[in-house]
């Protein structure tokens, strides 16, 4: 049986050719990331800004989403946010914390489903989710630190395994893809709650997945190849990795798709997101996170001390244990 | 690498028998599942967002649990001074203030200074572990004593508050018969409950928002209707509002300050029918210190009105015809049966000994988990077969080992789910989806190393012992940093986070061992059997 291989054998593409205008794509795209959630700002859902949403299943066809919103308006608690999931029967609405005490939310919540059910006998409201100010200032303070923390945590555990070049190549890695996945929410207006965190904490760890198979074959052929310079040796480095990237990106987005596609719609924003970062991860992967090594001026001393590097004369350190024919 | 001996393959058989053993009644219907041994118990729990039902977070109101803190610690230092001889052992005090959170009062007589120091001290209590009392115990002017709560204190105070309103909150939970609810403190001053496969969480509430301080005083009969509108009420008297619908058009009684009788004298409180009218009311029953002051005080009180206070609201206030002498009696006010019901539920569990509010609530119903469950469940299965599918095209031989390897991954993930008794939600089954995403990618490392090195010529033994040695430790680094943002999500995560997050970990922890050592095993063995001269890779 002929075996399939989604990359040739033996490929040679210099990549890293493409680095400067990759870079300077990447950092207008971070750019116009950062620029989307200052202008347009993210659909922050209630987790994060506190207030009421309830999630309405209409038994029959359903009404306009205007006559809805008109509706929900007249309920007294300002302007409702409305969204649409798959289905065409059910939406979920969403108001704004009301002032007041702690308890505020909860009675808006109640009011809001009293307000839903008698505007709509036919509909049910089903999922009521109410989230007091306090609670959602919480949520957004340990959402920002785990998001923080997870970045730092994984480039010093690459510092501490690796060298500081690339625990500093993993950062700004991981800077690029979360500042994209940003981007992407602030687009599509997808709403951003703790499944978003979620999400951005799984890119971040899938990312480094990716950057740490790539940088291992790296450390393993500065160490072989001691003569060869910078830019050729990462070339070939990528090189090898790359069917295994390719495939197991294939893999993750063959996955993610199918989940996408027939997954429950509560986790929509949650899987579109993730595929995307899986997505961008593979582009940094090859792209971004190899020329910043360049940058910072790794070579054969980051592992191997300068003296012992250049008494070594030979071009290629064979393994003690390596008895095979090269 | 290769060289695995008998005692490793029956070692990892037995885990892979076992992780079959104990998936096995995740899958079951609840009947099935309990005619099994005890062993097999364990299974998977479904999140609220699966099985639907409630989340609520409660919190404390701190400001007045310190209200009633500083009110029993005011009585507390009027009957230390009181003195328990008699009236030669009084000491006369003044100007007692509750101001600023602290108690202040005069000492008439300098001399008697130490002996109400010495008094009050003996009501304070050790609190914290540095030997803190709760109260500090100061004297200013050499006249005047002042006490304030310490903050050691005032932690343990919250701290007993908490630990008692969950046991009431768990109490009430469980006379509404709901299945398996989970109640649990949280930080300082929280609460949560969690009540699976509830439709309307809306009785819940009613039920564990209620404080439940019942409290039956005399309503005073002196009281000028005129000046108690205008807020003047005579000394040892209060204005108590009327509860929403009740004191038919009337806003407010004036109350005596003393209480009467409180809800801690209950022994029994049920919803029943007022023989009357057959309106819900809830009929009580005292115990025999209760029974015997409600008989004297009804007996002294002929025609005149008494009140029903609960939480601080009127909820109705009859007037008695009779002396009460049987020790029981009816909460009228306009309740259903089902509110009536609610209160009786929380005067039998005791009142709360601080308010608590619903800051967070998170309700799913069951349709829509289930909804969730059936697409989640469909989902999964096409991925992982296509996920399988792709394996076997790109891999052949290696594809088919590494995707047994990846079945058995899933059958391990839920049972140590089940052995943990981990709880499976929406974000799980995401997390689920992708731990098959990262263990075909321990095998793409493998399978694509053994490529290499046979690229390079390197005998099928060598290029398969190379192809795991090799991989191994980029696997390793890589699902180490995957560990890292798991655990993160972990401790800060909320709710579904944590889910998603204990998914990851188990699935990292597993996909390593499938993915890596169980393949192993079936390589070497087909390599020992076998003998093949190339590799078809």
């Amino acid at each position: 049986m002929r075996l399939l291989k989604l990359v040739p054998d033996d490929t040679n593409i210099d990549f890293l050719k493409w680095r400067k205008v990759a870079s300077a794509m990447s950092i207008i795209l971070v750019i116009i990331s950062i620029a989307l959630v200052a202008v347009k700002g993210l659909n922050l859902g209630i987790d994060f800004v506190g207030g009421q949403s309830v999630r309405v299943e209409f038994t029959q066809d359903m009404p306009p989403i205007d006559e809805i919103r008109e509706k929900v308006g007249d309920i007294g608690l300002g302007e409702a946010t409305i969204q649409q999931f798959g289905s065409d029967k059910a939406i979920s609405i969403r108001t704004a914390l009301p002032d007041g005490d702690k308890a505020a939310a909860e009675r808006a919540g109640q009011q809001l489903v009293a307000g839903i059910q008698k505007a709509f006998p036919t509909a049910k409201a089903g999922s009521v989710e109410t989230v007091s100010g306090k609670v959602s200032e919480e949520l957004l303070r340990t959402g920002a630190i785990s998001l923080a923390l997870a970045m730092l945590g994984i480039s010093i555990y690459i510092w501490i395994r690796f060298e500081w070049q690339f625990g500093v190549g993993a950062l700004g890695r991981l800077f690029h893809e979360v500042a994209l996945t940003f981007g992407f929410f602030a687009v599509t207006q997808i709403q951003f709650d703790l499944n978003s965190v979620a999400a951005l904490l799984t890119i971040v760890g899938y990312s480094l997945n990716d950057t740490i198979v790539v940088y291992d074959r790296i450390r393993e052929n500065l160490k072989k190849y001691r003569k060869m310079d910078i830019v050729p040796l990462l070339n070939l480095s990528i090189n090898e990795t790359l069917s295994r990237t390719v495939m197991t990106s294939v893999a993750m987005l063959l996955a993610l798709g199918v989940l996408l596609i027939f997954g429950p719609d509560v986790i929509f924003g949650f899987t579109a997101a993730i595929l995307l970062g899986v997505f961008v991860g593979t582009y940094s992967s090859i792209l971004m996170s190899t020329p910043i090594l360049v940058w910072l001026k790794v070579g054969p001393h980051s592992f191997v001390p300068r003296t012992v590097a250049g008494m070594d004369g030979g071009e290629r350190v064979e393994r003690k244990d390596d008895g095979a024919v090269v | 690498m290769l060289d695995f001996p008998r005692w490793k393959t029956i070692g990892i058989s037995i885990i892979l028998l076992l992780g079959i053993l104990f998936s096995i009644p995740s899958f079951l219907p609840e009947k099935t599942r309990e005619s099994l041994p005890a062993v097999l118990q364990a299974k998977v729990n479904l999140g609220l967002d699966l099985a639907g039902g409630s989340h609520l977070l409660l919190e404390a109101d701190i400001a007045d649990l310190r209200k009633t803190q500083l009110a029993n610690m005011e009585k507390t230092v009027r009957t230390a001074m009181r003195g328990e001889t008699g009236p030669d052992d009084d000491i006369a005090i003044g100007e007692l203030s509750t101001a600023g959170g602290r108690i202040s009062f005069l000492v008439r007589d300098q001399a008697q200074l130490d002996a109400a120091r010495e008094r009050l001290f003996s009501e304070t209590q050790g609190a914290g572990m540095t030997g803190q009392r709760d109260w500090s115990i100061n004297v200013i002017d050499s006249t005047r004593i002042v006490m304030t709560p310490t903050s050691a204190g005032q932690a343990q105070a919250v701290a007993n508050a908490m630990d008692t309103a969950r046991d009431i909150i768990d109490k009430r939970v469980n006379a509404l018969g709901t299945r398996e609810p989970t109640i649990i403190r949280e930080g300082t001053d929280r609460v949560v409950v969690q009540v699976p496969g509830l439709q309307d969480p809306a009785a819940l509430k009613e039920l564990i928002g209620k404080t439940a301080r019942l409290e039956f005083r005399m309503v005073d009969t002196n009281a000028d209707p005129n000046e108690a509108a205008a807020g003047r009420v005579p000394v040892g008297s209060e204005i108590v509002p009327y509860a929403e619908g009740e004191g038919s058009g009337a806003a407010f009684e004036v109350l005596r300050r003393q209480v009467m009788i409180s809800g801690e004298q209950l022994i029994n409180a049920q919803q029943s029918y007022d023989p009357q009218n057959s309106q819900p009311v809830v009929s009580i029953r005292f115990d025999s210190g209760g029974s015997s002051t409600f008989a004297k005080v009804t007996a002294q009180n002929v025609g005149k009105r008494f009140a029903m206070v609960l939480d601080g609201k009127v909820l109705s206030a009859p007037s008695i015809n009779e002396p009460i002498l049987g020790g029981s009696a009816q909460i009228s006010g306009s309740f259903s049966v089902a509110s009536a019901n609610a209160l009786a539920i929380s005067l039998r569990s005791g009142a709360l000994p601080v308010k608590m509010t619903v800051v967070e609530e998170r309700t799913v119903t069951p349709e829509l988990g289930a909804d969730s469950i059936r697409k989640g469940a469909i989902a999964g299965i096409i991925a992982t077969v296509a996920v399988l599918v792709l394996m076997i095209i790109v891999y052949g031989r290696f594809g088919v080992y590494a995707c047994i390897a990846l079945i058995f991954n899933v059958f391990l993930i839920i049972a140590i789910m089940a052995a943990f008794n981990a709880t499976l939600t929406l974000p799980g089954i995401a997390g689920f989806v992708l731990t098959i995403g990262a263990a075909v990618d321990a095998n793409v490392l493998i399978n694509e190393r053994i490529r290499e090195e046979l690229k390079r010529g390197r005998r099928p033994f060598q290029a398969v012992e190379l192809g795991y040695s090799e991989a191994s430790r980029a696997i390793f680094d890589a699902n180490v940093t995957n560990v890292i943002a798991a655990s993160l999500m972990f401790w800060f995560g909320s709710g579904p986070i944590k889910g998603f997050a204990v998914v990851l970990t188990i699935g990292i922890v597993t996909s390593v061992f499938t993915a890596v050592t169980v393949t192993r095993m079936f390589v070497a063995h087909w390599l020992r059997t076998k003998r093949p001269t190339s590799i078809n890779i």
